[in-house]
């Protein structure tokens, strides 16, 4: 009966086929660790945020007079309403905190390098995709913070020249954040970007199984045709789309090896998640910020405008420049500098457990730069937030300038054929 | 742009509710779970302070039901603007009314220890004292200017702030001291603070409680799930290693 039902399929369109490509014989590398737990639980945020997303839209009301009591209607009249706005709005928060992890660990092992450019580039689209979900999502409570943090980042925009007040106006569609504001921002959070990113969430997986995936070894799997002798090979049946240009070495399929391990990854994830949604879901104020159980006000500014803490490394760049328009194209240029990353490194070897001690120190001095970037951006300024801000924002970009010169010609150690296992 | 709203507020009288803060704050000494606190909290909050300030994202069936208050004892006792059962706790002050009074709306409570904390509204309602240069006679050392009278005074009594000043003028230390015209003496009317507080903590998150016991549930059961993840992946990964 299912037999036939898959047969029936599949001469239709190529389910098992497909499944038995990218899942159930797909070659992935036998020795991830706890680093690559992150992209997968990313894509378990990303449908965290959807579902639930899908049922609050059924009880927001996006209109400037009653977005901020419908929010209290569904934390107080609907069944569970409270769950699935703390799920939407703590998933936000972990949403950043997997793909600032996910980014952290293709940083340490090489896996923008040679050939995975492409694949690291829509990586960083959903990146951004996801600051401007991130950000539109923030302005639909309608709280005071969601109200002043608009504000403040719309306002960037005017820092342009000659167009800059004109464009304002027009991202707004009125002369202050309004109404009008939270619709299209509404519109645009429902279904324009989570389009756009499942989009780009499919094209980073295409790119991910044409390539193949990384490891901590940054030691490639696929070796040449006919290179590895019989008995080397790995003894697991592989598609035989990787099979037919490759030897494939010390690699499983990714189903069900990943797949087991995946799941204890998830529950994993889940345990520390739902603490915070049953337990701590203002995650202190950085998650769901105090200013924000006040309704949108423009006559009462919050006494510290602080963005998400998300936001806070971009917004700290952005605020230790005295000059609007130049810190506005610095915070833009340090996101620009992590998709031009596969460019800064001219190294050949991807894993920093075989390059160099300068790239070590490099690379951990980048990872401090960007927490202590962060912390600052939730903190109110003073003249040594700025100090150490501006100190910070040069170790940042420091970060790429140094990699691209000293990656040339790097003092690298010999990295392995073979992955040890 | 910014600067420019910021200068905007300044100028505007609405000022008298802007925000206080920076003082020490006390410890509100609230127990979420002390069913008769919340109720006397809510009698307290429903007489006093409901007159001006709606709670108007909570509904009066659900503090019944919540606080464990027959249907009947709360349409009787506190509810006072013939309000339906079903309805939200909206009070009977015209929002113009209450500007035209007090120089501005006075602001919704429902989420007022969700926005400020429970320490601060603790300590606002014990910060009252004489002041007759204010308008209603009473100022607010947690909140300067205060454009709302002393509602609790029938309790309370009405406290005068002492200050010890050193030769250059700066305040050294300060308290509130009440007199015994009030109805309660001051260990009483710390408990029906407290109280006030603690329904104001239930009112701005109704659904606290059932969270917690729900999420007992949640990590217990996800911590044994993982246990049993871990020895399904060992077990897979024994042909591997």
């Amino acid at each position: 009966m299912i037999t036939n039902l898959v047969n029936w399929i599949d001469k239709r369109i190529p389910m098992t086929e497909a499944f038995n490509k990218h899942v159930g014989q797909y070659p992935a590398p036998v020795n991830f660790n706890f680093w690559y737990f992150f992209g997968s639980l990313a894509m378990l945020v990303l449908v965290n945020q959807i579902l639930t997303g899908i049922w609050l839209t059924m009880n927001y009301t996006p209109s400037g007079e009653e977005a901020f009591r419908s929010v209290e209607y569904i934390m107080r009249d609907i069944e569970y309403g409270w769950l699935l706005r703390y799920m939407h709005s703590s998933g936000a928060s972990a949403f950043f905190v997997v793909v600032y992890l996910h980014m952290l660990r293709g940083m340490m092992y090489g896996s923008y390098q040679k050939p995975r450019e492409l694949l690291w580039l829509f990586g960083m689209f959903i990146f951004l995709v996801l600051m401007a979900e991130g950000f539109m999502g923030y302005l639909l409570p309608w709280g005071n913070m969601s109200f002043w943090g608009a504000q403040v980042i719309i306002s960037l925009f005017g820092a342009i020249p000659v167009i800059g007040d004109d464009l304002t106006l027009w991202i707004r569609g009125d002369y202050v954040i309004s109404g009008a504001t939270l619709n299209r921002f509404f519109a645009l959070h429902v279904i324009a970007l989570p389009l756009v990113l499942v989009i780009l969430v499919f094209l980073h997986i295409v790119a991910l199984h044409e390539v193949g995936s990384n490891n901590p070894e940054g030691i490639e799997i696929k070796k040449p045709k006919g290179s590895i002798a019989e008995e080397e090979k790995s003894k697991f049946k592989f598609h035989k789309s990787y099979t037919d240009k490759y030897d494939i070495v010390d690699a499983v399929p990714f189903h069900p090896y990943y797949s087991v391990k995946d799941i204890m990854g998830v529950v994993g994830f889940l345990f520390v998640f739902c603490y915070v949604i049953f337990f701590a879901p203002e995650g202190g104020g950085y998650f769901l910020e105090k200013p924000n159980f006040e309704p949108a006000n423009a006559l009462k500014t919050p006494e510290h405008i602080a963005p998400v803490w998300y936001f806070g490394p971009f917004y700290t760049i952005l605020r230790v420049i005295p000059d609007k328009l130049i810190g506005a194209g610095a915070m833009f240029g340090a996101i620009v500098m992590l998709f031009l990353l596969p460019w800064f490194d001219r190294g050949t070897v991807k894993s920093v457990r075989y390059r160099s001690l300068a790239h070590k120190i490099n690379l951990i001095q980048f990872c401090v730069c960007f927490a202590v970037l962060g912390v600052l951006g939730t903190l109110p300024s003073g003249p040594i937030a700025n100090l150490l801000g501006t100190i910070t924002s040069i170790g940042y970009f420091g970060f790429f300038i140094a990699l691209w010169f000293y990656s040339k010609n790097e003092k690298t150690k010999p990295v392995p054929e073979r992955i040890s296992h | 742009m910014k600067k420019l709203l910021i200068a905007l507020v300044m100028l505007l009288p609405s000022l008298a509710f802007a925000s206080g803060g920076g003082a020490n704050l006390l410890h509100a000494p609230i127990d979420p779970t002390d069913k008769a606190s919340l109720q006397n909290g809510a009698k307290l909050f429903m007489n006093y302070c409901s007159g001006c300030h709606d709670t108007s994202y909570q509904r009066y069936n659900r503090v019944a039901k919540d606080l464990d208050i027959p249907k009947e004892l709360m349409m009787e006792n506190l509810v006072f603007t013939g309000a339906k059962f079903g309805d939200l706790m909206f009070n009977s002050v015209e929002d113009k009314q209450g500007s035209k009074w007090f120089g501005g709306t006075p602001p919704d409570l429902t989420l007022v220890a969700r926005s400020r904390g429970t320490d601060w509204v603790y300590t606002y309602l014990k910060s009252f004292y004489a002041d007759p240069e204010r308008p209603f006679g009473v100022n607010n050392l947690l909140f300067k200017d205060v454009g709302m009278p002393h509602v609790l005074q029938d309790l309370q009594g009405l406290p005068t702030l002492v200050q010890e000043k050193d030769e250059h003028g700066h305040v050294t230390s300060q308290k509130i001291i009440t007199d015994s015209s009030g109805e309660m003496d001051s260990e009483e009317f710390d408990l029906a603070v407290r109280d006030i507080t603690n329904f104001l903590n239930y009112a701005g998150e109704p659904s606290k409680l059932e969270r917690e016991s729900l999420g007992k549930w949640v990590l217990g059961f996800l911590f044994f799930f993982f246990i049993l993840c871990y020895f399904l992946k060992k077990e897979y990964w024994r042909d591997v290693h």
